[in-house]
């Protein structure tokens, strides 16, 4: 049985497959609107996100399938003090599959141990979410036609952002990769991500502060979204806050073909301004996490597609 | 009674980087064997000045990963009848389970009750172990483990 816990859960040719599928039901959804009826998912969410909980369970509505779980710890038996393990292996016994967010990091990778079921992590803590990794590999193909070949800025909290950790770690495995990684200094990416993934694989990368010293040399530009509350003091965040709002006198820098991602959803680091311009992508990423989670559900119950 | 000076059959931790003895007993779980440990504390040493020496009867099945990962300079001999019949080259263990916690606050190990702290050798020449579920560096705050 297979699981989703890490994004390099998914070989490269998985990954081009799955995204080959995810860009076939796109095309046609309603041949698919059957290939998963009978099956339920469950949906186990430790922590609220409506988003993701309703990407999967559209993902798996669309497919003819039902969906049962719950949305916060505490209306659940976890409120009780049930450990995951125990969760896992009665909800193996009501459903076909599951996606679990969980505050913990490794919750998940816990879960599969016991479970009888598929488990997908829909995000653990601070850690990884491979299925938004899956929908940002699908909008980049997208948009640029290629997975390889790129430069790619990181912008905004990339020290919590699970999403961006999970982008990296996929995007780190396509030729000639090089990263932009833009975030104040007590926001930097994580040293497991630096010492296992980039110098690892003698991936080229650099950390700076500004997006404006980097935009022009920018394929993919991903914004995330920068808490106040998460820097250290008030004088730093005064000093950046402007520097992490894309807006459209910064966007008249960069690459005519560039396109912009966000995880959503986001809060004003990028500008209104922004949303007509072609570039941005991020409206898409939403349609594509639904397309991209029907494709990764049907490869995991290993469901038959004409 | 155990004597010190020899052991018919049994295991002797030899070059034990002095004071680290009992650190190692207890991460060894000795004093839940019920045969005769003896720990001998700065012991004279030609080439360290100073160690520490364990010696323990019988055939105890000793974890001999787990040292390796605590100073891989220890010497394990193997005793019986009286003399050495295998010395053991420790190397540091792939898999460290259940020797150290994990200290994450947002691990999955730190509220979740009989889940095993696993952590993985992620660099060799560093001696960096990650845990597997958060993938974060264990740091030891005291003195003279990894080594
Ligand atoms: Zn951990």
């Amino acid at each position: 049985m297979r699981h989703l816990i890490d994004p390099l859960d998914l070989s490269v040719a998985e990954i081009g497959r799955l995204l080959d599928l995810a860009d076939r039901i796109a095309e046609n959804p309603k041949k698919y609107s059957q290939v998963c009826s009978g099956k339920k998912l469950a949906t186990l969410f430790y922590e609220p996100s409506t988003r993701t909980r309703l990407s999967f369970e559209a993902a798996m509505l669309n497919m003819g399938g039902s969906v049962l779980g719950f949305s916060s710890a505490d209306s659940s038996s976890a409120s009780k003090g049930e450990s995951v393990a125990d969760t896992i292996r009665a909800v193996s016994c009501y459903a076909d599959i599951c996606a679990i967010r969980h505050p913990k990091e490794g919750a998940p990778l816990r879960a599969s141990g016991y479970s009888g079921i598929p488990v997908i992590n829909a995000g653990d803590g601070g850690h990884q979410h491979p299925t938004q990794t899956l929908t940002d590999l699908m909008t980049i193909r997208a948009k640029k036609h290629r997975l390889n070949h790129l430069t790619i800025g990181l912008c905004g909290d990339l020290k919590f952002g699970r999403t961006v950790h999970s982008l990296i770690k996929a995007l780190s495995r396509y030729e000639d990769i090089r990263f932009i990684l833009i975030s104040p200094e007590e926001l930097r990416v994580p040293d497991y991500i630096i010492d296992n993934v980039l110098k690892a694989q003698n991936i080229p990368y650099r950390e700076v502060e500004n997006i404006e010293d980097v935009i022009s040399g920018l394929d993919i530009l991903y914004m995330t979204r920068v808490q106040k509350e998460r820097f250290f003091n008030e004088e730093d965040y005064i000093r950046l806050k402007d520097s992490y709002i894309l807006t459209a006198a910064k966007m008249k820098n960069a690459k005519p073909d560039m396109a912009v991602l966000h995880p959503l959803p986001r809060v004003n680091e990028i500008a209104l301004e922004v949303d007509g311009d072609p570039r941005a992508a991020y409206f898409d990423q939403v349609q594509n996490g639904v397309y991209v989670r029907m494709a990764l559900m049907m490869t995991l119950l290993e469901v038959e597609h004409a | 009674m155990l004597n010190i000076d020899s052991l018919e059959k049994g295991i002797v931790l030899d070059h034990i980087r002095a004071g680290s003895s009992m650190k190692i007993y207890d991460l060894l779980h000795l004093a839940n064997l019920d045969c005769c440990v003896a720990v001998i504390k700065n012991a004279k040493s030609s080439k360290f000045g100073k160690k520490d020496i364990i010696k323990i009867e019988g055939t105890a099945d000793i974890d001999l990963d787990v040292l390796g990962y605590i100073d891989h300079n220890i010497t394990v001999n193997i005793i019986d009848d009286g003399k050495i019949i295998e010395k053991k080259q420790l190397v540091l263990p792939k898999i460290l389970k259940n020797v150290i916690k994990c200290k994450n606050p947002r691990c999955i190990t730190s509220v979740e009750e009989e889940i095993d702290h696993i952590f993985r050798l992620t660099d060799d020449s560093n001696q960096r172990y990650r845990c597997v579920y958060c993938e974060q560096e264990y740091q030891d705050k005291s003195e003279g483990t990894a080594g």
